[in-house]
C-alpha cells in the first residue's frame, strides 16, 4: 500500500467512529521501489493530499527523507520538491503491517501490499 | 486563409457494432475534434464517409479508436469499378500532387471486402490504375506513402454478388488500435479470473469514460483488474477495490482449463507489470463497496466497473441475518465475516451514489447493467439527479437477456440531498424464475421439432425411392 492510498482512507464508517482519520500504519515490511516520475501528475496530487497526514504517515514509518514540512510555493515548478513528494507518494509500499484506526484501535492487516479493509458482521 | 475540409474514409471492424458510434462520440468530444457526415452512415456498413478540419484530427481519433480499422484520405468513391476510375481521375491534380513525387516512394493495397481474390487478380487491379501520375519507386516495405484500393462486396461473406456495392481509392492515413487488442489478450495474460472482461470491451469501456493521461480511475469490483488495465493504457492512475479476498491475492482456482494450480506471484499489479504499467498502478484494496473507506473529499475522474450480476459472481457484502451476531474474542483473528445478499437495485443505487459524489464534475461512471430482455424499460434503469446517462448500448448475453453498458457523466456538484432512484429491476430474482419456467417448455418444444425434422425426413426419403 502507497502513502498515497493511506491519504485517501478513513475508519469513519465504523460503528461509533466520527473521524476516523488518519489511520495509524504499523509497517512491518516496507519496499522501495521505483516508479517513473511523473510531475504533472504529483502537482496534480498535491492540492488534493492532506499534507500533514502525509508527512505524519512518512515520519512514522521512517521514510520522510527530506520531504519539507509544508508544501512550498509554485511547487508546480520545483522539480525538486516534485520528487520528493513523489518519493513518499508512490515509491513507498507498505508490504506487510497494519492499518489501525485512530478510535477503536481496530486493526487492518495489509498482506502482501493489499490492505484488507473488511469489517466483521458485528462492526457493520 | 483556412485550408477546407477533406473527405476521409474510415473503416470499422465489423465486431461489437452497437459500440462504434458511442465510442465515436466519446473520443470526438474528449479529444475535441470536430467531424461531418457526408454521407449518413448505416450500422450494418462498415465504413463512414466523413470530413475532418486536418489529417492531425484524424491521427489523433485513430490513435485512441478501438472500433476503427483504418482510415484513409479519400480520394474517389464509386458505385462501380468503371465509376470509381472516372471519379478519380477528376480528383484535382494539386491535391495528389504531394504525394506522388519522384521522392516519395509508394505502394498500392488492394482490399476487397467479403470476397476473395487471387494474387494474380490483385495484381491486375493494381495495373488498372496505371494512369496515375505516381513518379516515386515502389517500396512494398516501408514505403513514404501507401495508396488503398477497396471493392466491398456487402457484409455476407458466403455468398457476394458478382459486382462490389461501393469502390474506394485514397491515401491510407492511419490504423485503428486493432493491433492492442491482440496484445491485452486474456489468452496469453499472467492473471484472469473467471469474469475476466476481454480487451476489446475492456478498451471500449476506457474509451466511454474519456480516460486521459494522468487521470485517476476506480473499480470498485475489480476482481482481476481487466478494466484497469485498459485505462492505464490510455495513461490512467489505477485503484480497484473488491469484497473477494481469495481474487485479490489470486487464491482462488485457476480459471485456465490447463492450470492446476495459481501461480504464487499472480496479481492485478503483476499484469500491471506484464504490460509495462506498473507505474500506473496505485493499490488495490480489499472493500465491501457499501462500506465505504474512502474520505468523503477524494475525486476521481472516472469510475469504471463491471459489477457482479448475482449469477456467475455472487452479490455479497457483509452483513447476517442473526440476531445474536458478536464475534468472540478468540475467533477474531482468523474469523471470516459473513456475508449476505447484496442486492442488485441496492447495488446500484450505491454505486451511482458513490459515482455522484467522487466524480468530478464532467468525470464519467462507464458500467454493465444486467437486463432480462423482455423486462427491458428505459425508465427502469438506475440514474441520479447529478448523473446524466450519454450512452447506452446493449450487449446480447442469451435469448433472454443480455447487457447494458452504460456511461454517465457527472453535470453538477453533488448535493447530499440528491438520491440515486431506487426502482431498479431485479434482474437475478427474475432470471432464475424466469429460467425454471421456461426450462420444460423449451425441452418439450425441442423435442417436438427434433421429432418433426426426423418424420419429415423420412417421407422424403421414402418420396426419392419412390421417384428412382
Amino acid at each position: 500500500m502507497k502513502l498515497l492510498t493511506h491519504n485517501m482512507l478513513t475508519s469513519k464508517c465504523m460503528k461509533g467512529v466520527s473521524v476516523g482519520y488518519p489511520l495509524a500504519i504499523n509497517a512491518l515490511d516496507v519496499r522501495v521501489s521505483e516508479v517513473d516520475f511523473n510531475p504533472e501528475f504529483i502537482a496534480r496530487m498535491i492540492p488534493k493530499l492532506d499534507w500533514n497526514v502525509l508527512y505524519g504517515a512518512a515520519e512514522s514509518i521512517g521514510q520522510l527523507k527530506d520531504l519539507p514540512r509544508d508544501i512550498i510555493e509554485n511547487f508546480e515548478s520545483n522539480e525538486d520538491f516534485l520528487k520528493k513528494v513523489h518519493h513518499v507518494l508512490m515509491e513507498v509500499d507498505i508490504i506487510n503491517g497494519d492499518l489501525i484506526c485512530p478510535e477503536t484501535g481496530r486493526k487492518f492487516p495489509i498482506n502482501n501490499g493489499i490492505p484488507n479493509m473488511l469489517l466483521n458482521e458485528d462492526e457493520v | 486563409m483556412n485550408t477546407p475540409w477533406r473527405t476521409y474514409l474510415l473503416w470499422f471492424a465489423q465486431e461489437n457494432v452497437q459500440f462504434r458510434f458511442a465510442e465515436m462520440n466519446s473520443l470526438l468530444s474528449l479529444l475535441n475534434i470536430q467531424m461531418k457526415f457526408i454521407q449518413k452512415p448505416k450500422d450494418i456498413e462498415p465504413y463512414w464517409i466523413v470530413e475532418f478540419a486536418s489529417e492531425k484530427d484524424v491521427r489523433l481519433l485513430a490513435s485512441r479508436a478501438v472500433s476503427l480499422r483504418s482510415c484513409l484520405e479519400l480520394w474517389a468513391h464509386g458505385k462501380s469499378i468503371p465509376d470509381l476510375h472516372e471519379k478519380l481521375k477528376l480528383y484535382p491534380h494539386h491535391l495528389m500532387a504531394p504525394y506522388l513525387q519522384p521522392d516519395k516512394s509508394f505502394k498500392i493495397e488492394v482490399e476487397t471486402f467479403c470476397k476473395h481474390f487471387t494474387q494474380k487478380e490483385k495484381v491486375d487491379k493494381i495495373e488498372s490504375f496505371n494512369y496515375l501520375p505516381v513518379m516515386g519507386p515502389v517500396d512494398l516495405r516501408k514505403p513514404d506513402v501507401t495508396l488503398q484500393y477497396i471493392e466491398y462486396y456487402g457484409i455476407i461473406s458466403n455468398d457476394p454478388p458478382d459486382l462490389p456495392y461501393d469502390v474506394f481509392f485514397g491515401r491510407w492515413i492511419a490504423n485503428g488500435l486493432r493491433q492492442l487488442i491482440q496484445k491485452l489478450s486474456l489468452k496469453t495474460r499472467k492473471f484472469i479470473g473467471n469474469t475476466s472482461m476481454d480487451a476489446q470491451l475492456s478498451l471500449l469501456m476506457a474509451n466511454q469514460a474519456g480516460v486521459k493521461e494522468g487521470d485517476i480511475v476506480l473499480d470498485p469490483f475489480v476482481g482481476s483488474g481487466s478494466l484497469l488495465v485498459a485505462a492505464a493504457q490510455f495513461g490512467a492512475y489505477v485503484f480497484g477495490t473488491d469484497i473477494d479476498y481469495l481474487m485479490l491475492h489470486a487464491r482462488t482456482r485457476p480459471s485456465r482449463i490447463t492450470q492446476k494450480e495459481r501461480e504464487k506471484d499472480e496479481s492485478i499489479k503483476a499484469n500491471m507489470k506484464q504490460y509495462n504499467l506498473e507505474n500506473r498502478y496505485l493499490d488495490v484494496l480489499v472493500n465491501d463497496f457499501s462500506v465505504s473507506f474512502w474520505r468523503s473529499n477524494i475525486e476521481l475522474d472516472a469510475i469504471i466497473t463491471d459489477p457482479p450480476y448475482g449469477i456467475r459472481e455472487s452479490t455479497e457484502r457483509v452483513g447476517t441475518a442473526k440476531e445474536c451476531n458478536a464475534v468472540k474474542e478468540e475467533h477474531l483473528s482468523t474469523h471470516i465475516p459473513a456475508k449476505t445478499e447484496y442486492g442488485i437495485s441496492s447495488l446500484y443505487s450505491d454505486l451511482l451514489s458513490f459515482s455522484a459524489k467522487h466524480l468530478r464534475v464532467g468525470g464519467r461512471l462507464v458500467c454493465w447493467f444486467p437486463v432480462f430482455r423482455e423486462d427491458y424499460d428505459e425508465n427502469y434503469l438506475p440514474s441520479h439527479p447529478c448523473l446524466e446517462l450519454v450512452a447506452n448500448n446493449e450487449q446480447t448475453l442469451t435469448k433472454v437477456t443480455s447487457r447494458h453498458l452504460l456511461t454517465y457523466k457527472k453535470t453538477e456538484t453533488f448535493n447530499p440531498l440528491h438520491t440515486a432512484q431506487n426502482e431498479i429491476m431485479d434482474f437475478r430474482e427474475r432470471y432464475y424464475t424466469a429460467r425454471e419456467e421456461t426450462r420444460k417448455e423449451r425441452r418439450t418444444r425441442e423435442t417436438k421439432i427434433r421429432q418433426e425434422n426426423r418424420l419429415r425426413h423420412e417421407k422424403e426419403t421414402h418420396d426419392k425411392t419412390n421417384i428412382s
